[in-house]
């Protein structure tokens, strides 16, 4: 087939999306925040799903795990990639149901019934055409980016619920939604916030100074200092990069620690994560759970001559298992931890788990 | 403590008039009432019933000395200008230390504070055993009342109040009368710490000295310095930093004409340590070596040469250091070396002496064990600890205190160093110590902590707000 130049220049946007993840996934560079990155691969998979060559949702489905398993390849730990390439196959699914007239939705659902009876749905090969399946598809996708670009104001808008008056709330590193939920609440509430500053990128330093501008009494403290700290404190706030299957956390280090030391104390944590956040792994399933860091900001280089004899460990990501979760606030509302499996089931479909 | 003694004073007052038990309850009554206020008519009247007493405290004292006399209740309240202070004074647990001796003729303060006090104690056994008969030997019946009636008043300690300006008044007039430099606080204070002292960073406190310091000697003026700049620092080395420049100070040290050595020296020291605990506040070890030091000097009997004094003191100060620390430190190793086992991965939290002593002498003795060392911002303490440990030859590992959840699946045991050790069984330590036992309980690690006997303090202490030192946050 003769390369088009439509899909040259499709090719030229999915290296360069690839190259951006690659550069931007270090802890040191600019950090993109996951939104961000959720809203570009879902961007660039309905360019693909307009220019690409196919004929039925399964072809489309086939170049779109490829696709998505070289994003995924490229920056594992940016999880945020390949929820959006599954949400996109959802959609496809979906689609092609309507499309097709059957009742495809709750055929769909593992229930025990159809274990027993039919064996499996794999013999759904998704090979139909159907001429609007594109239009469809594209609109659909359009409606899953209205959504993220809401994500942040909907969990905002629930701040009030969560936060009363002259409390103490403590929250640790850098995150976009905790913040955006901190100031919406700030311009009813006075309340006072304690950020641990994150060691050693100290993105705490830039979370204090935002919330500061915004006019939220604010205090830094140091990594050492959250459980000295901890027993003033009504709240724990927190942002995460990941959440797993099992209602746990991928978080930024540190995290652990704070949600011990607020276990301990019988302090509530509220983690605030947008639904585009929610993965299907789980934590010991793979190796690239944990995502290291070059180690010269823990120790720096000036100190040579020990450096050679000594290991050194810079860890970006936590786990913190969901026993020490109380809520989780997302676009859709409140959720316990313990019912993270029902909403994942409603995004993904349990076949696109392994992508 | 002034208002129960004023109406403890009252009490006395209307009794000595003459009347019965009815009158006392009336007044007591009126005290509970009105708080802790009386109105000018009446501290006036305080005031000079107190100089009376005073007067008559005189002539009484130097009539009748040793008087062990067993005194029914009433007559104890009636008689208790003449209750001699030796019979009740070792009961109370908070009587200085000079009160012991009564032979000395003249009375110095503390001593009529304890009488005072002896009065109250009096006073409150009285109408706590108001039908008792006082055949009991005064010694057991005022040991009793002090425990069961009256809670044990302790003086709380000025730096956790800072929030209350009295306080602070009390604080500078007190620098001013031994001319030590008042340290200047921060513009901007944290609202959580308010009660804390937040000093300013941007001058030094021994600026304001001037050179030659006639009030302290350069040894403490350097020591200070050494302090507040974090040049020394560290639980051991503090204190032995500390007993050295006492040395100095006792080796230059001449008793001025007509003065005894034994409280000359004492009341010379107690500027020093205000300044030393302006540059930095004293931490439990250093409070405990000084306490030493100053009973050693009062135990000097006064007959004894300057000469002979001073190589005693410098001795006794010796010995503190070799039991105390060095040997202590030699002890505990030994006990915690049988704890470590071959193949151990032993975590270890910022610099301690102690621990890195026992490390070393493990290494010694062939064990063979890994190392990891957790650091924390902003003092980074923990470099120099895995300087000490890679000098040495051990095998390490270095992480921030926020890597801990991510590296204690590894860790075999973990060892930690102590500040103080708290009356209640509470560990005081550098911030961030009670994080790692936190995170090592939820992985079921063992912690175990390294304490030197003379770092135990009577404090209490539950959480780390009440009572703190702040540091720099400009690093």
């Amino acid at each position: 087939m003769p390369v088009t130049d439509k899909e040259v220049a499709l090719s030229e946007r999915i290296e360069a999306f690839l190259a951006e993840l690659k550069r931007g996934g270090s802890g040191a560079g600019t950090l993109r925040g996951s939104g961000e990155t959720a809203r570009e691969t879902t961007a660039l998979l309905r360019r693909i799903t307009g220019q690409a060559q196919w004929s039925s949702a399964g072809d489309l489905m086939e170049i779109i795990r490829k696709e998505g398993r070289r994003m995924m390849a490229t920056q594992p730990s940016e999880t945020t990639v390949g929820n959006m390439v599954r949400r996109v196959l959802k959609i496809i699914r979906e689609e092609y149901a309507r499309l097709r007239g059957s009742s495809e939705v709750t055929d769909q659902q593992e229930s025990l019934h159809q274990l027993l009876t039919s064996g499996g749905l794999s013999e759904e090969n998704f090979g139909q055409h159907f001429k609007d399946l594109r239009a469809n598809v594209i609109e659909a996708i359009n409606e899953l980016l209205t959504e993220l670009e809401a994500t942040t104001d909907h969990i905002a808008m629930q701040a009030l619920e969560h936060i009363h008056s002259n409390e103490v709330i403590m929250t640790i590193g850098r995150s976009r939604t905790v913040e955006a939920f901190l100031k919406d609440a700030a311009l009813k509430r006075k309340f006072h916030v304690i950020v641990a500053e994150c060691a050693p990128f100290c993105q705490g330093h830039e979370m204090a100074t935002s919330l500061s501008e915004a006019g939220i009494e604010t205090t830094v403290i140091a990594d050492a200092a959250i459980f000295a700290v901890m027993s003033r404190v009504n709240k724990v706030i927190i942002g995460t990069q990941t959440v797993l299957a099992n209602g746990g956390l991928r978080a930024v280090n540190g995290t652990h620690t704070l949600a011990l030391a607020a276990r301990h104390h019988s302090t509530p944590l509220i983690v605030c994560a947008p639904m585009f956040k929610l993965s299907p792994q789980f934590h010991n399933e793979e190796d690239t759970f944990h995502k290291f860091v070059s180690p010269h900001e823990v120790l720096p280089f000036t100190e040579g001559e020990i450096l050679s004899k000594v290991n050194v460990y810079c860890p970006v990501f936590d786990y913190v298992p969901p026993e020490l979760i109380t809520l989780f606030i997302s676009n859709i509302g409140g959720n316990a931890p313990s019912y993270t499996y029902r909403l994942m089931s409603e995004l993904y479909h349990p076949e696109d788990h392994e992508l | 403590m002034a208002d129960a003694d004023e109406t403890s004073k009252q009490a006395e007052r209307n009794t000595n008039v003459g009347d019965g038990i009815a009158v006392k309850k009336q007044d007591i009554a009126r005290a509970k009432n009105e708080g802790k206020e009386l109105t000018k008519d009446e501290k006036q009247r305080l005031r000079k019933e107190k100089k009376q007493q005073k007067k008559n405290k005189k002539d009484d004292k130097g009539e009748s000395e040793h008087e062990n006399v067993p005194l029914p209740p009433s007559q104890a309240v009636v008689q208790c200008q003449s209750q001699k202070a030796p019979s009740v004074a070792p009961s109370l647990a908070l009587t200085p230390v000079s009160v012991c001796t009564s032979e000395k003729p003249a009375k110095s303060k503390a001593e009529q504070r304890a009488e005072r006090r002896a009065r109250q104690e009096a006073d409150r056994a009285a109408k706590g055993k108001k039908g008792e008969s006082a055949q009991q030997p005064p010694s057991g019946k005022s040991k009793a009342p002090p425990n069961e009636l009256q809670p044990v008043v302790k003086r709380l300690p000025e730096h956790v109040q800072v929030d209350d300006p009295a306080a602070v008044r009390k604080l500078a007039k007190k620098l001013e009368r031994q001319q030590i430099p008042v340290r200047s606080e921060y513009g901007y204070k944290v609202s959580l710490f308010s009660h804390l002292h937040q000093y300013s960073r941007k001058a030094p406190l021994t600026q304001q000295i001037s050179i030659p310091s006639t009030v302290i000697h350069p040894y403490i003026v350097r020591l200070g310095l050494q302090y507040s700049q974090g040049i020394v620092a560290g639980s051991n080395a503090r204190s032995i930093a500390l007993l050295h420049a006492f040395q100095k100070v006792i080796q230059d040290y001449k008793t001025p004409p007509n003065e005894e050595l034994s409280r000359d020296l004492v009341n010379k020291l107690k500027p020093y340590i205000s300044y030393l605990n302006q540059c930095r506040p004293l931490s439990a070890s250093m409070g405990n070596a000084i306490k030493y030091v100053k009973k050693e000097i009062s135990n000097i009997p006064c007959l004894c040469k300057e000469e002979e004094a001073k190589k005693q003191l410098l001795s006794c100060i010796d010995n503190y250091i070799k039991e105390k620390i060095t040997l202590a430190a030699t002890t505990i190793s030994a006990y915690a070396i049988e704890k470590i086992s071959n193949g151990d991965v032993i975590l270890v939290y910022g610099c301690s002496s102690l621990v890195n002593h026992i490390l070393c002498d493990a290494f010694d003795k062939k064990r063979k064990f890994s190392v990891i060392v957790v650091d924390s911002r902003p003092r980074l303490e923990g470099r120099e600890a895995l300087r000490r440990l890679v000098k040495k030859g051990i095998c390490c590992t270095y992480v921030l205190i926020s890597a801990v959840s991510y590296i204690l699946p590894e860790v075999s045991k973990v060892f930690l160093g102590a500040h103080a050790l708290l009356a209640n069984g509470y560990v005081m330590s550098r911030v961030g110590t009670s994080q790692i036992a936190l995170v090592a309980k939820a992985y079921n690690v063992p912690v175990l902590v390294c304490c030197e006997t003379y770092k135990f303090c009577e404090r209490v202490q539950t959480d780390s707000f009440v009572s703190n030192e702040l540091g720099n946050q400009y690093t």
